[in-house]
């Protein structure tokens, strides 16, 4: 229901708006003095509250690290929890300032949604989970005819669950529901044989469910999803800033900037440390952005590098122990690149 | 006084300033004015706001591939289907929880209606039970109680109960034979449209003769006996042309037959049973609301209770009960929408989706207020037709 209800004030919101440009949501953030940020419902590893109510994971993360570049500060952040369907509205109607919520990058949500996307802070890609206690000898998605198929519904993985039955020449019913939650109780509950999301996500949501040892992830990954934070199409300021916080964090786990060391790395000679923490003199990188010098500073000390984050968070620091792979920065192999800042 | 010297002095005077009705006219001008003006910026400032944060507007989006799948569908769907396809396969599945859902409602809420005034003490508060717990509870609670309460605890698949005639229910729903009508069936539906006529036909010569001579004919069992011997008698004409498509067990779900989806199921049954019990108080208000004299005059007239309830007190009771019914009838039309907490695809889940695959909330929302707007509104002129036919003919 409360999609609808976000979609009513999405419409008056858009209705009564004054029609001249409004100010730029770095201004706006400022005078409100903290960031609202559009999470999920509750996604381990990617946001979800722990058990003092408090928001964890990349994706709450990297809102942390926009709010410490802004205000220097990362516990400036109010989080709204989001289902797949009420996201886009949120961000459209200026509920939310940035939508950080495992959100797939696709060129139509780039153009006719509104939105911009300002990186990829996690490759991922859809897959299945099935109860192998329930379904021995079932070991790839291909042997999946006839099942039902739990899915959230609004989402790339409706889609991307459509064409590969489609195009696998399958049949399969799709048992949909509005919110994640609901999702994995049908699951549980047996409701249906397999459940389809990004592979990240099967991973958390097998260990909330009720014995997680009987669940397997299959093999196959059916799609690409690139999962990224987005803002709103038309400030470029902002896109700035959010993009820019997301490759910081790459550069500093690329030169060896973390939580611990990031003040003695402070007093560093090397030119490009210098750049990135803002000690270069007369160094103005930050200013530009309309941040502070030390922006990058700011940032590590609230969440670390990326490194550090993912680790905390999916990676063996966390009970997902999701390893690196694809997400690796690029002189190891993986695919995350930060532009150089200079 | 007073008004006498104005009333004299109006024409005379002939300010239009207080003439009453140009008055009146001038401010309805100027409300009517308002009105468009507010709703005309209101539109303009959505169209403008739209294309300032680069959304992309207007109702050409029907038009392209829908890309995903719905569980239930009345009619031909596939992901290739439009987007407007898509949002009439969830109209039509609300359609068909909503009528379904007002026929059981009704025949639940007359019974149990009936049942609280009955002379029978325990029957009495069995209604009475009902009735206070039904009306006291959140329609959504007793979808979730029908949904993970009821259905979801049933055994899983492959231990399946099996009922007779070749059913099975588990926690994916209810599975039945389905018939598959053979050559020479037509038979049987033009023996069913006949009986249908004699029967009718029956029906008006037994009243003719009724009034002519006072003699009665047992109408009913010869209607009984034509509707269903004349189809019977069809059927084995024709040399048995039926044969059943029975649920079998495959690899994950059983297959053929006909399967009732636990979503649908758990809501039909809530929204039945939580409208039945309004229209159970209202149908006893109607009764109630009916003098006592009007039985008891049938009664001195030598009628039994029967006849008395049938011919005298029912058709009364029915002026009081049709007007809040619609009511009832369009709340359980509207309460369809809470499908949405269970995944039933109906208009709202449906709209919902398309919503966020393409973006246009400001659309989707105004296609589902329509939707509804015209099913309710065809509710209530189905309603005020029968209401017309029952309300006391005055000369």
């Amino acid at each position: 229901m409360k999609h609808i209800a976000i979609g009513i004030l999405g419409a008056a919101a858009l209705g009564f708006m004054a029609s001249a440009a409004s100010a730029g949501t770095l201004d706006t953030v400022k005078q409100k003095g903290f960031i609202q940020c559009g999470v999920s419902t509750g996604l381990a590893g990617f946001s979800a509250p722990d058990d003092k109510g408090e928001w964890k994971g990349i994706d709450a993360d990297f809102c942390r690290a926009v709010a410490a570049a802004v205000f220097g500060d990362g516990s400036k952040v109010k989080f709204t929890p989001l289902s797949a369907k009420e996201r886009f509205t949120a961000l459209q109607s200026g509920e939310i300032d940035i939508l950080s919520r495992n959100t797939t990058w696709t060129s139509n949500r780039d153009s006719a949604l509104g939105l911009d996307f300002v990186g990829v802070t996690y490759y991922d890609g859809q897959g299945f989970m099935i109860n192998a206690k329930k379904l021995p000898g079932v070991n790839s998605a291909l042997q999946l005819s006839g099942a039902a198929v739990c899915v959230q519904s609004g989402t790339t993985t409706e889609l991307n669950l459509a064409d590969y039955f489609k195009k696998n020449k399958m049949e399969y019913n799709p048992v949909v529901f509005e919110k994640l939650e609901e999702v994995n109780a049908a699951y549980d509950a047996g409701r249906c044989d397999a459940y389809t999301t990004d592979q990240s996500g099967l991973y958390g949501i097998r260990l909330t469910l009720s014995s997680p040892a009987d669940h397997v992830v299959l093999p196959e990954i059916i799609s690409k999803e690139p999962l990224g934070p987005a803002v709103r199409q038309g400030d470029d300021q902002w896109a700035h800033i959010a993009r820019w916080t997301y490759f910081a964090l790459l550069n500093a786990e690329e030169a060896g900037i973390t939580q611990a060391n990031v003040d003695e790395m402070k007093t560093s000679t090397d030119p490009n440390i210098q750049r990135i923490l803002g000690t270069e003199p007369d160094g103005k990188y930050g200013a530009d952005l309309g941040l502070s010098n030390d922006w990058v500073v700011n940032i590590v000390k609230a969440v670390g590098n990326y490194g550090e984050m993912f680790e905390r968070n999916v990676g063996s620091g966390s009970p997902l122990k999701i390893a690196r792979g694809i997400n690796a920065l690029w002189t190891k192999g993986g695919l995350q690149y930060g532009p150089p800042i200079r | 006084m007073a008004s006498q010297e104005i009333l004299r002095e109006e024409p005379s005077r002939g300010s239009f300033i207080n003439d009453p009705r140009i008055r009146s006219l001038f401010f309805q001008t100027l409300v009517v004015i308002l009105l468009f003006g507010s709703i005309w910026w209101i539109i303009n400032n959505v169209i403008e706001n739209l294309q300032r944060l680069h959304i992309a507007s207007g109702f050409q989006f029907l038009k392209s591939r829908a890309g995903f799948d719905i569980s239930d569908t009345p009619i031909a769907y596939t992901s290739d289907a439009t987007y407007g396809r898509a949002l009439i396969v969830g109209l039509l599945n609300t359609i068909i929880v909503a009528v379904a859902g007002i026929v059981i409602a009704t025949i639940v809420g007359f019974i149990i209606g009936i049942g609280r005034l009955s002379q029978n003490w325990l029957i009495r508060k069995i209604c009475t039970v009902y009735v206070e717990i039904f009306r006291n509870i959140p329609p959504l609670l007793v979808i979730f109680f029908w949904y993970s309460g009821v259905l979801a605890v049933l055994p899983p698949p492959r231990e399946s109960i099996h009922l007779p005639f070749g059913s099975f229910l588990n926690q994916r729903g209810f599975y039945f034979p389905r018939a598959i009508w053979g050559d020479g069936s037509w038979l049987i539906g033009v023996a069913l449209l006949l009986a249908i006529a004699m029967a009718w036909f029956v029906a008006h010569k037994a009243r003719q003769r009724q009034r002519a001579t006072g003699q009665q004919f047992p109408v009913f069992w010869t209607s009984v006996a034509l509707i269903i011997g004349l189809p019977v008698l069809a059927f084995f004409l024709g040399g048995m042309p039926l044969t059943f498509d029975f649920p079998k067990q495959s690899t994950f779900n059983l297959t053929g037959g006909f399967w009732v989806k636990p979503e649908f199921l758990s809501l039909l049954l809530a929204l039945s049973f939580y409208t039945a019990a309004f229209i159970a108080e209202i149908v006893r208000a109607g009764i109630r609301g009916v003098s006592k004299g009007q039985s008891e005059a049938a009664a001195a007239l030598g009628l039994r209770s029967g006849p008395i309830m049938r011919l005298v007190v029912v058709p009364q009771a029915m002026r009081i009960v049709i007007p809040p019914l619609t009511s009832q009838y369009l709340n359980l039309t509207k309460n369809s929408s809470l499908a949405i907490a269970i995944g039933y695809p109906d208009l709202t889940a449906t709209a919902g989706t398309v919503l966020n695959q393409t973006g246009q909330a400001v659309e989707g929302v105004f296609i589902m207020m329509i939707a509804y707007l015209v099913l309710s509104l065809v509710t209530s002129f189905v309603m005020n037709i029968v209401n017309a036919r029952m309300a006391l003919v005055e000369r």
